[in-house]
């Protein structure tokens, strides 16, 4: 019984993390068609910014949940004025120029804190389940999934910003002939999705070691993720994290972690065989 | 003009290159031989991505998983063989079959180029850490420890074939990966004047103008990807050759991204830009290995973004169209002149 309640907790959180880690790659992809290969160094960047805040003196919880989204948010401004702007249009050139910046921000950051690992104590202490252990800061990452996804879905269903990005994820063209700007909302997206690979970042800072080099660990299933789920934001983040995040935990716990994320590939390849702009283009399409 | 295009001007200049590489011992000392047999070995790669992205118009990000696959194969085989000929075979075969396979659910399942290049990536991402995942007696096949994060050492070199008592020098592993890199330039170059280079052409440009002519684009894309890792996977031969050594960090995301810039800066749709590219850029990053200053991440990162950004078709084809817009504006077009007649009238 006891390890059934650890192994759905695992599974749980499993879902939570996929949730967190996709969430800004899923909003970039599903306004912009894009996939930003620089995320994963989003989230890297949210980690130092929590990590060099808490070694300043900054209280953990602000600094993971304020500093690291507004750093990152703002960088992400910087990147589509400075760069993803001149590559409208070219779906191909900007997954390239953002490959570039992964390389760029890697080659900085390494060049600046140098490629040692820096880390943060986890903020919250363990619970007893029967004979096992485990986190309190778990189910609180499963909290923040939850609000984030509560938050999404409140700001795009209930807000003029969310009624304009709707109608630019339907049809850009017609939405621009109605008098919104898609620079302004892609600018915007990006700046948010950023914002939201800080956040993530900030949150695993605690779990995982931050190293310049850190990203890579988790972009593949943040791909994954992202392209299994298809273009609708909240469902396709949604259903694809459920999904991929049971695979993926029930198959860490029969093999190893690696193998689980093997596993979890191959079920990705499958999905896409069968279903090739991913399940929300098949079952939710041209929703959130 | 024309004499130097085509087929005559590839055979020329590849007769120089190779009087050149056969010559080079010679002149050159046994540091750089080894240097530049790495950097061939790697031209080898650099041309199987030129291919199947600037012909197949296939957006792979993950080349480096064939090139990582052959490098494996090839030394598990020739550690338990104890002769590369069979060894060679293998480290072609086993990519192949691994390209087919992924490229059947990626190219039949109709996906897009952007999930096309975020799923091969994602595929050497995992590689990578399924082969640093495989330290420990466990992880042997038949003689071979896989040696997960720490990789395999001494692994014996080409030999000639038929004969495993006899092992090729570094002079002559040179001769041998240079010449390769030749053969595969030619052979391409044949391939690609041949119906089934004009096909896939016709693919790249309009897919379903090509399906509608009758060709199933599905089969030659898919076809072309296993073209394209059969040669990578031979790349990956050449690569263990030189340096009798195989770790994970093939599979990572600094090989992936590398060869990605060497096609983009060398140009796509050409066959020598990619190997022009790869090349300098293997230069420079032994250059930027030599001193402590920059990090080489940083330098590729920005070279790349500067390329996307201002020379987006890349070396090759912007020499090409210099040169041609200044012989048009030297010698003004013959077929120009009765038009413009024509509008003065």
């Amino acid at each position: 019984m006891d390890i059934a309640i650890i192994v759905g907790l695992d599974v749980v959180s499993g879902i939570a993390s996929l949730v967190l880690i996709s969430a800004g790659l899923a909003v970039i992809f599903g306004m912009m068609k894009i996939i930003n290969l620089a995320h994963g160094e989003f989230l890297m960047l949210g980690a130092y910014a929590t990590v060099l805040s808490v070694s300043a003196g900054v209280n953990i919880w602000f600094a993971m949940l304020v500093i690291a989204p507004v750093f990152v948010g703002l960088v992400g401004v910087v990147v589509e004025r400075c760069l993803i702007r001149f590559l409208y249009g070219r779906l191909v050139d900007s997954m390239l120029a953002t490959w570039g910046l992964s390389l760029v921000i890697v080659g900085g950051t390494t060049m600046i804190f140098g490629n040692t690992i820096v880390g943060v104590s986890s903020p919250l202490g363990g619970f007893q389940v029967g004979a096992y252990q485990s986190s309190l800061y778990t189910p609180f990452l499963a909290l923040m999934a939850l609000l984030l996804m509560l938050i999404v879905y409140g700001v795009m269903r209930y807000t003029r910003a969310g009624l304009i990005a709707r109608a630019v994820m339907q049809n850009p063209g017609m939405a621009a002939t109605l008098g919104v700007n898609p620079a302004r909302v892609y600018m915007a997206t990006f700046g948010i999705g950023a914002a939201m690979s800080g956040l993530a970042g900030g949150l695993l800072a605690p779990i995982a070691g931050v190293v310049p080099t850190m990203g890579a660990a988790f972009i593949a299933k943040a791909f994954i993720t992202v392209v299994g789920g298809g273009t609708s934001i909240l469902w396709g983040l949604i259903s694809a994290s459920g999904l991929f995040g049971f695979i993926n935990q029930i198959a860490a716990f029969l093999t190893t972690p690696v193998f689980g994320e093997v596993i979890l590939f191959i079920a990705a390849v499958i999905l896409i065989r069968m279903l090739p702009t991913g399940i929300s283009g098949r079952f939710f399409k041209g929703r959130l | 003009m024309h004499l130097l295009n085509g087929m005559t001007g590839a055979l020329i200049g590849s007769a120089i290159a190779a009087v050149a590489i056969l010559t080079a011992p010679l002149y050159v000392d046994l540091f750089q031989i080894m240097q530049l047999t790495v950097f061939a070995a790697m031209a080898v790669l650099a041309l199987s991505l030129g291919f199947i992205w600037g012909y197949g118009g296939i957006l792979c990000f993950g080349q480096t998983s064939f090139f990582g696959l052959g490098a494996y194969a090839y030394a598990v085989a020739a550690i338990n063989f104890g002769d590369s000929t069979p060894a060679i075979a293998l480290a072609i075969l086993i990519p192949v079959i691994f390209a087919a396979l992924l490229g059947y659910f990626m190219i039949y399942g109709g996906i897009s180029d952007v999930y096309l290049g975020v799923i091969t990536l994602t595929v050497s991402l995992i590689l990578f850490n399924l082969v640093n995942s495989t330290a420990g007696d466990f992880y042997k096949i038949g003689d071979a420890r896989l040696g997960g994060f720490n990789g395999m050492p001494g692994v014996p070199t080409f030999n000639l074939p038929g004969n495993p008592g006899y092992i090729l020098s570094p002079e002559q592993a040179w001769m041998v990966t240079g010449i390769a890199l030749i053969a595969v330039y030619l052979g391409l170059r044949v391939l690609i004047a041949s119906s089934f280079g004009r096909i896939i052409i016709a693919i790249r440009e309009n897919e379903t103008r090509a399906a509608l002519l009758g060709y199933d684009p599905r089969i030659y894309k898919l076809i072309t990807f296993m073209i394209g890792g059969a040669i990578a996977g031979f790349a990956g031969a050449l690569y263990v050759n030189w340096g009798a050594f195989v770790s994970p960090t093939i599979f990572a995301l600094g090989l992936s991204a590398q060869s990605i810039i060497w096609v983009i800066i060398g140009g796509r749709g050409t066959l020598i830009g990619p190997v022009v590219g790869c090349l300098l850029l293997q230069w420079l990053v032994t250059e930027i290995g030599a001193q402590q200053a920059m990090d080489s991440n940083f330098v590729l990162g920005a070279i790349l973004i500067v390329f996307v950004l201002l020379v987006p078709k890349g070396i090759a084809p912007t020499l090409r169209d210099l040169a041609l817009a200044r012989l048009a504006r030297d010698k003004p077009m013959p077929a120009d002149t009765p038009t413009t007649a024509k509008v003065k009238t």
